[in-house]
């Protein structure tokens, strides 16, 4: 039994020195010479720029737009029908568009002096009528973004058919409004990069916090308009990216361009004030929603439409319409019904650009999902579990293919949810909710049950539209002399424990403990091609191409060690650490021995391919594959102060095949707590004029340790038919339910007060507005 | 956000300290545990020339007991009243108000007298020395001054001091044995500004009675009403009169903000046996 294989409880090897702050993130990179530049935001949310004065002698310091020769504007392709480009500069030309988009930038022996520099720029702005929300936009008369276009919109969309028939036999239509708030993704460690020129490579290194450092040097090469063999993107260590840190960012190619051009390092790091109102840029959804129902709540059709207000930009590679379009195809979730329109909005704002979050639209459509099937459970008179599981798409279905073409592979959706329901303890809860609280709190359960859809396959990309459609990953890999391995990566961790899974999976094929396999990653000088990490797909699709790479591997290890062991190269097994033979076993170390050092001892003419190996990887279908979970919480809220209190949290996942449970329990748990965030607390707030209110973290509230609950985890494996072990991706599922169970847990507990939360964050003055208008209401009535 | 460029001159004791703000006047403000200015500084907000340093001024971290109060130098930390390493004058309400104030690595570095001087409305020790009937002592260039808490804040981050006076220390009147006191403060999470305070102190022996709503967009509101009829009738005396008293007192809040004030007024009166 292999100790370090797939499904062990191995130990992160990153745990060790992050947690003993030894590693390396952009921020602790030093360059002789270096210089800081920092970037004067517009104060504005749209403007046209009618000047940049600079003082005099500082021109070589501080620069805008017109000194950026040979910069091009980023531009996001996509083949959707209707979706308009945006021209998005790196230093803002002729128009600003939100609050913080970059005008220009300085340059400082350190952050303070070029901040000094900053104030010293007159920037002169027209203000021009700003465009606020998503309805504002849509408006007949609003304003335009982008002046070249007829009307404000990214993108307009119809999804699916009329559903007539459900209309036409639905006993019951329930029709709802919810609402997202925009929220901001918060990495502990913030953007940064460090670029220099690299006089022996001849190249331009961008060290970036990046998930993505291969398609990122795609896009400098772009934008920069020059080669990419001139360009090598780092990715050191990654305080967390969620998303942030997946797209191409101006700053990156303002930096880059400032080395290139002048063969220097500069360098630029985000703060947290940059990231709170620059970086605003997810989440915030509109959903009108009504849904046809039989008696006893079973769906026949859904008829919806969803508005996400995309922002001033369209950002690449993504693009202002994944989102949305995302959202149009997954909010049926893991539903089975057979009719289904949503016309899907994507209108411009005067807002930063939209960027995918972890759970990438999700969050929004399982919290309007899950909310819909509350309020049919209400409509009908029967427990919201029961409506449910019956809606669920049952075990013997699979596999299944949705009502948006979803193929839905393995798994038990509705065991899923009754196990979570057993484990909440739900009938106690029923029983605990007859007799009032000493604290006169209310007491509530909720559930939400979704799929995610990870490692989505090339064609699933393609139908998004995007340009740049991401399928195959690739892993080099190489036994040592001394029997260790190396393994090159182009995927990059970000804080998800990728070291040790890969590790673990080379190790399942070679039998070598993971100890003594090291993962490089993130450098496109030393890794093979990776779209990177994102859309939970890292160990599905790195993880397949180093299951791949190390069969090869095995291979040779076989054929050279067949002579030394005297047998053919199928007699001989990797087991135990050990290369073994019918009469005799050798260790890795003498195999690569012989290989390297002593190659006199292998027959003349010999051709074996040596012991490193490349091997690309794309699961077997291009559906993707669909991890799932339920969610159960039992809250208690407070109807004096609208404070809700967290109880007790239960998550019963299922990503295919686990690699390493306790890395699955942290990615869960850490994108619960992400999601119970965006539940209760986390809110960007505007004023009319769109300016960012809550700048700083005294006024973004985040959870921090005391409101995360202990959340328990049960584990189930639905092996996927379709990839390498049966693995599903599971980075981003803990993220995509809080927001539906814990409001559906929130409407539970204020059932009998005649109120319904349908907005997220449910914070304490929303629900207490509620449940004031709602006395006001009867006192009005009596 | 880096602040723009200053001058550190850190006060060996109180009286340097105010000797270095008169020799700078308004380019220079006073820094101590500086987890309110630090902040301000890297935003830019504040842009002294001069920042005189009061954390190791020996003299502005003592405290002097006398028989019926204790005076707390200006920089005593939130952390000292919370770890007992100084007495407490209310009988338990110093150390439990402390150890609630923000985070922990605030209250390693915050201080008494930076926090009052900062005058945020939704500051624990602004509403909780009101309550107690503190005396700030603002040490001068003339010398020492007395200000009673309920005068020391004229608005929102507006104080009595002078450019050129210092914090130097907070008489607490001490609790007698019988007294009681309440706090309750609504916090939308752990370690963040109070949204609704509710102060309540009351001491027969020493006829005290004080009943105060705090974190306004003003300084802490006694509520004259509640206070008398808890002194009359006791805590569920004023509670009956309670939410009349907040609707006048604060009838220009919106009512989500006004059922907050009040209940957490309720909830420091329950902490003395109010029983609604």
């Amino acid at each position: 039994m292999n100790q370090t294989g797939i499904g062990a409880r191995v130990r992160r090897l990153e745990d060790d020195r992050l947690v003993h702050g030894r590693s390396r993130y952009v921020g602790d990179i030093k360059m002789p010479g270096m210089c800081d530049v920092a970037f004067l935001r517009s104060p504005l949310a749209h403007a046209r720029i009618k000047a940049v004065n600079k003082p005099e002698g500082l021109e070589s310091r501080i620069l805008c737009a017109a000194d950026l020769d040979g910069v091009r504007p980023i531009v996001a392709e996509s083949t959707l029908p209707s979706y308009r480009n945006s021209e998005h500069w790196p230093l803002a030309r002729d128009k600003v568009r939100f609050v913080g988009e970059p005008v220009a930038m300085a340059i400082g022996r350190n952050r303070a002096e070029a901040e000094d520099l900053l104030e010293e720029i007159d920037l002169r702005l027209e203000a021009l009528p700003p465009v606020i929300n998503g309805a504002a936009s849509m408006a007949g008369d609003a304003p335009r973004l982008h002046e070249e276009w007829d009307d404000n919109m990214f993108l307009k969309l119809a999804v699916g058919q009329d559903p007539a028939n459900a209309r036409e036999k639905a006993d019951v239509v329930v029709t709802r409004q919810f609402r997202t708030a925009r929220q901001v993704m918060n990495p502990m460690e913030g953007k940064g990069v460090v670029a220099w020129w690299d006089y022996r490579d001849g190249q331009l290194v961008v060290t970036t916090s990046t998930q993505v450092p291969h398609v990122i040097r795609n896009g400098l090469s772009r934008c920069l308009g020059i080669d990419e063999s001139l360009i090598r993107v780092i990715a050191p260590e990654v305080g967390g990216g969620f998303g942030y840190k997946c797209i191409l960012q101006p700053e990156e190619i303002a930096v880059a361009w400032l080395a290139w051009t002048r063969r220097k390092p500069f360098r630029w790091l985000e703060d947290r004030r940059e990231h709170l109102t620059a970086g605003a840029n997810t989440r915030e959804h509109n959903y009108s929603v009504t849904a046809y129902a039989d008696q006893r709540g079973r769906l026949l059709g859904m008829d919806a439409e969803v508005t996400v207000d995309v922002g001033a930009y369209s950002v690449w590679p993504f693009t202002a319409g994944l989102e949305a379009a995302q959202a149009g195809g997954n909010l049926p979730g893991p539903y089975d019904f057979r009719e289904y329109r949503c016309q899907v909005n994507a209108p411009a704002t005067n807002k930063p650009p939209f960027t995918p979050y972890r759970g990438v639209a999700r969050p929004g459509v399982c919290f309007a999902m899950e909310l819909t099937i509350d309020a049919i459970a209400r409509e009908v008179g029967r427990e919201p579990w029961e409506v449910r599981a019956e809606n669920l798409v049952p075990a013997d279905a699979m596999p299944y293919v949705n009502v948006t073409n979803k193929h839905y592979d393995t798994g038990d959706y509705p065991g899923s949810l009754m196990r979570a329901k057993d484990a909440i303890g739900f009938d106690q809860v029923r029983e605990r909710q007859k007799t009032p609280e000493a604290d006169g709190r209310l007491i509530g359960v909720g559930f939400a049950t979704y799929t995610e859809q990870s490692a989505h396959g090339s064609k699933v990309f393609a139908q998004w539209g995007l340009a740049l459609v991401p399928g195959y990953d690739e892993a080099r890999i190489k036994l040592t002399p001394d029997g260790g391995v190396e393994v090159r990566v182009g995927i990059q961790s970000i804080g998800q424990g990728l070291q040790t899974t890969l590790a673990q999976v080379a190790s399942e094929i070679l039998s070598i403990p993971a100890d003594r396999i090291r993962v490089l990653m993130g450098d496109t000088g030393t890794t093979p091609y990776s779209y990177g990490a994102f859309a939970s797909r890292g160990i599905v699709m790195a993880g397949g191409a180093v299951s791949r790479a190390a069969e090869a591997l095995a291979e040779r290890i076989r054929v050279m060690a067949a002579r030394a062991l005297d047998c053919t190269p199928e007699q001989v097994r990797l087991e135990d650490d050990r290369v073994h033979g019918p009469n005799g076993s050798l260790s890795f170390a003498e195999v690569g021995h012989i290989w390297y050092l002593r190659p006199d001892e292998l027959p003349e003419g010999d051709r074996h391919g040596g012991l490193e190996v490349t091997e690309a990887y794309r699961p077997k279908t291009d559906h993707g594959v669909f991890s799932y979970a339920s969610h159960a919480v039992v809250v208690a809220v407070d109807p004096r102060t609208g404070k809700v209190e967290l109880l007790d949290y239960v998550i019963v996942e299922d990503a295919g095949k686990v690699v390493n449970p306790m890395i699955v329990e942290g990615q869960t748990i850490g994108g619960a707590v992400q999601g119970i965030g965006t539940a209760l607390f986390e809110e960007v707030t505007y004023d009319d004029q769109g300016q960012p209110l809550s700048s700083t973290l005294a006024d973004y509230h985040l959870p921090g340790a005391a409101e995360a609950p202990h959340i328990r985890i049960q584990h189930t494996e639905s092996p996927s038919p379709h990839t390498a072990h049966g693995i599903k991706g599971v980075g981003e599922g803990g993220a995509i339910a809080p927001g539906g169970a814990i409001v559906n847990a929130i409407n539970d507990a204020l059932a009998g007060h005649g109120v319904e939360i349908n907005r997220i964050p449910a914070t304490p003055e929303r629900i207490l507005e509620a449940l004031l208008g709602a006395e006001a209401g009867k006192e009005n009535a009596s | 956000m880096k602040p723009v460029k200053f001058d550190y001159l850190p006060a060996r004791d109180g009286a340097e300290a105010v000797r270095l703000l008169t020799e700078h006047g308004d380019e220079a403000k006073c820094i101590a545990g500086g987890q309110s200015l630090g902040p301000m500084l890297n935003l830019r907000l504040a842009r002294p020339a001069v920042l005189v340093d009061l954390h190791r001024a020996e003299d502005l971290a003592g405290v002097e007991e006398s028989r019926d109060a204790i005076v707390y130098g200006g920089a005593v930390r939130h952390a000292d009243f919370e770890d007992g390493r100084v007495p407490d004058a209310a009988r338990g309400m110093l150390p439990l108000v402390a150890s609630r104030i923000a985070y922990r690595a605030v209250r390693n570095r915050g201080t008494l007298g930076g926090s009052l001087s900062h005058a945020d409305p939704a500051a624990d020790w602004v509403c909780v020395m009101t309550g107690l009937g503190a005396t700030y002592l603002l040490r001068g260039k003339k010398g020492v001054r007395e200000v009673a808490a309920e005068n020391f804040i004229q608005a929102a981050f507006m104080t009595e001091l002078a450019p050129n006076e210092i914090l130097a220390g907070v008489r607490v009147p001490k609790l007698s044995d019988s007294a009681r006191w309440g706090y309750y403060k609504f916090c939308k999470k752990v370690g963040e500004f109070s949204q609704a305070t509710g102060v309540v102190v009351v001491d027969p022996e020493r006829g005290y009675c004080r009943v105060l709503v705090g974190a306004l967009d003003s300084p802490p509101v006694p509520l004259e009403p509640v206070a008398e009829a808890l002194a009359a009738d006791g805590p569920d005396g004023a509670v009956a009169v309670l939410d009349a008293a907040v609707d006048t007192a604060l009838g220009d809040y919106p009512r989500v903000n006004r059922q907050l004030y009040k209940v957490a007024v309720r909830r420091a009166l329950a902490q003395i046996g109010a029983t609604q």
